[in-house]
């Protein structure tokens, strides 16, 4: 197996792990973690093909990857925030309860 | 593959698993910290530092921290009398094999075609500021208008309303 | 022999080094310097706690102590026994396992930012591109351990404790980041190698450390203010004020694992005194040209023991903060101040050399200074506090 597959390999294994959190949690939270595994994973992936990809110095993966981060901060701050505010209003966090479009 | 890379997978696979299994939702967000923290020592193995350090700095640091943040505020510690899973949660996790067999058939498949082994890049930070500042001057701008919307978007979201005084 | 006496460490370690076998050399080495940064650093966590108990006292008007040995040199070491001796209780309800790990991995993270420390010439343990990116990425790891410990406690005042420590750390941080990007962008590079390389040139007598520029000057300030919020030292105390929260995040916690979080504590501060002196005040140089002749890590350590001075005295002055007054303090004041310096430091670069840029530059900072300072008063929040009494 080569270095590349097995980066390759992990990285599909946290992806899936990541989406059965996200499907299978009743906690809205822990969805956002699973999202920010699944967001990891795809990291990982393009690191793993810049490293051993073509051209390496021209930084592509890399700079996704860095892009990707400051993204995925966005992400979870302006996710965590939401969730914040449903609780707030539905007072739950469990989203088989937030099922209502009506507040 | 080296040892160090299979230690680091399995790290980074237990605190994936643990994330998504435990019980107290604390500690999953303890767990899923171990999970960053492996990724970040992965991306240092791949001669990644800049990636690796932002990665420590952002997720650990910040990500983490929010996640506890959020789940303290919203007495999310307390486990649900119908269990931690939803009611589907064998669609879920059909749908989620079903990715990762998916995935891993077409690594395996493609691995005679993936190259072998390549010399270390070995970039500087010097050369990500460059490339930061010239080939990819255009995506930092967005994401620094993005970062300033998701601040502003995420303290509108989570303020408390006027008039609903607790 | 100047030069020998510069670099007798790093001779000491070559010479051991070369003694050893060749598969070993490399391993022997860095653990070498790994002993020494932990053995030198609890060490002047022993003198610093003396310092401290002895200069506080000498500001409050008593003795401090004065039992153990001459004048009470030995009470580190009394203290020390006592910690280790006395009973690890752990709360029934507490989470055995997270509390346990809690003051582990804050020790562990607080001695892995010595890592990319310059500690004098040829005296940084790992030369990294990006060190000073790994400096604050481990800083960052700090606040979950604080967190861990809090809510790993199950009591009240532990929770809060840590809850504020977060708070305050996460608050602080950013500036604590934004200034040290002044340097960065002054200096073009991450590396703390190179920074200490650009402050050690002498023009007549003087050296160009960051600190006598004006963004310097600004900088430093900012940074002392947020290094001073980022320890949770005095006046921004607030997780462990003992009025208000018992000891804060560690109330729980007793014996050894306490004074692994006292350990963690004041090494946080040494280390990051050591940043300081790194980023502002030229860190291993000498602040005259005629002086280099004494060793370079001498220097080092008299800006770091000279900074945890002034961290004592601080601590012997001023009144601590209320919540909202420090929070307020951080993001209406010290991060705004912050990113109008980076301006400034931008201005500087592109000036180029000449006395314009001094005018321009200092015009810049203390207008900037004025106009806010003024802003905070009209709005009351980082006004001096006025106090009504019920009648």
């Amino acid at each position: 197996m080569t270095p590349l597959a097995g980066y390759l390999l992990v990285a599909a294994l946290v992806f899936a792990v990541g989406l059965a959190g996200a499907l299978t949690r009743r906690n809205a939270i822990l969805v956002l973690i699973g999202i920010e595994l699944m967001l990891n994973a795809a990291n990982l992936n393009l690191i793993a093909f810049w490293r051993y990809g073509p051209h390496p110095e021209l930084l592509t993966g890399v700079m996704f990857a860095v892009f990707s981060i400051a993204v995925a901060a966005a992400e979870a701050a302006v996710g965590l925030g939401l969730v914040i505010s449903i609780y707030r209003h539905a007072h739950t966090t469990d989203l088989d309860e937030m099922n209502r479009m009506k507040g | 593959m080296s040892p160090t890379f299979w230690i680091l997978s399995a790290l980074t696979v237990f605190g994936a698993v643990a994330a998504v299994t435990l019980k107290n939702t604390v500690h999953c967000a303890l767990a899923v910290t171990i999970a960053f923290a492996g990724l970040a020592l992965l991306y240092l193995q791949l001669d990644a530092q800049f990636a690796g350090f932002a990665q420590i700095l952002i997720y650990i640091g910040a990500v983490a921290i929010l996640v506890v943040f959020a789940i303290l505020l919203t007495r999310g510690s307390e486990t649900p009398k119908e269990g931690i899973f939803s009611p589907s949660w064998f669609i879920g996790m059909t749908i989620a094999a079903g990715v990762f067999a998916m995935l891993g058939w077409a690594v395996i498949q493609s691995v005679h075609v993936l190259p072998h082994q390549a010399a270390s890049p070995n970039p500087t930070v010097n050369d990500i500021g460059n490339a930061l500042m010239g080939r990819y001057v255009l995506p930092l701008e967005i994401v620094a208008l993005l970062l300033t919307a998701a601040l502003v978007g995420a303290v509108i979201v989570a303020m408390h309303e006027k008039g609903e005084s607790k | 022999m100047v030069s020998t006496l510069d670099q007798i460490f790093v001779l000491l370690k070559h010479w051991i080094v070369a003694h050893m076998p060749a598969a070993l050399q490399s391993v022997v080495g860095v653990l070498l310097s790994v002993v020494c940064i932990i053995a030198v650093f609890p060490a002047l966590f022993a003198i610093s706690v003396l310092l401290e108990r002895k200069g506080l006292g000498r500001m409050q008007n008593r003795l401090g102590p004065n039992r153990v040995g001459p004048f009470g040199i030995l009470q580190p070491v009394a203290d020390g026994i006592k910690s280790l001796t006395k009973e690890d209780i752990v709360p029934v309800g507490a989470d055995r396992v997270v509390h346990f790990l809690a003051p582990v991995s804050m020790v562990a993270v607080v001695f892995m930012g010595y890592a990319v420390l310059p500690m004098g010439r040829n005296m940084t343990l790992v030369h990294m591109d990006a060190a000073l990116l790994f400096y604050f990425a481990m800083g960052a790891s700090t606040e979950l351990s604080v967190f861990m410990a809090g809510w790993s406690s199950r009591n009240k005042y532990s929770l809060l404790g840590a809850m504020r420590a977060v708070a305050q750390m996460i608050s602080y941080e950013v500036p604590l980041l934004l200034s040290s990007v002044g340097v960065v962008m002054a200096t073009g590079s991450l590396s703390l190698d190179k920074i200490v390389e650009v402050q050690n040139q002498y023009s007549f007598g003087l050296p160009h450390w960051f600190i006598f520029t004006p963004w310097g000057l600004a900088s430093f300030v900012l940074f002392a203010i947020a290094a001073t919020a980022e320890t949770n030292r005095s006046p921004f105390d607030l997780p462990e004020g003992e009025s208000e929260l018992v000891a804060g995040y560690f109330t729980e916690y007793s014996g050894f694992k306490f004074a692994e979080f006292f350990l963690a504590e004041y090494v946080g501060m040494l280390s990051v005194s050591g940043l300081g002196a790194t980023l502002f005040l030229g860190g291993w140089s000498a602040p005259f040209s005629f002086l280099q002749f004494i060793p370079s890590w001498i220097w080092f350590f008299s800006k770091v023991m000279l900074s945890i001075c002034v961290l004592i005295w601080l601590r012997g002055t001023l009144p601590r903060l209320r919540q909202d007054q420090l929070m307020n303090f951080a993001w209406k004041f010290v991060i705004p101040f912050t990113l109008l310096n980076l301006v400034d430091v931008a201005v500087w670069r592109f000036m180029g050399e000449g006395w314009a840029r001094w005018i321009v530059c200092s015009a810049i900072v203390v207008i900037a200074y004025v106009v806010m300072v003024r802003a905070g008063m009209r709005r009351k929040n980082i006004a001096p506090r006025t106090y009504r009494y019920a009648e």
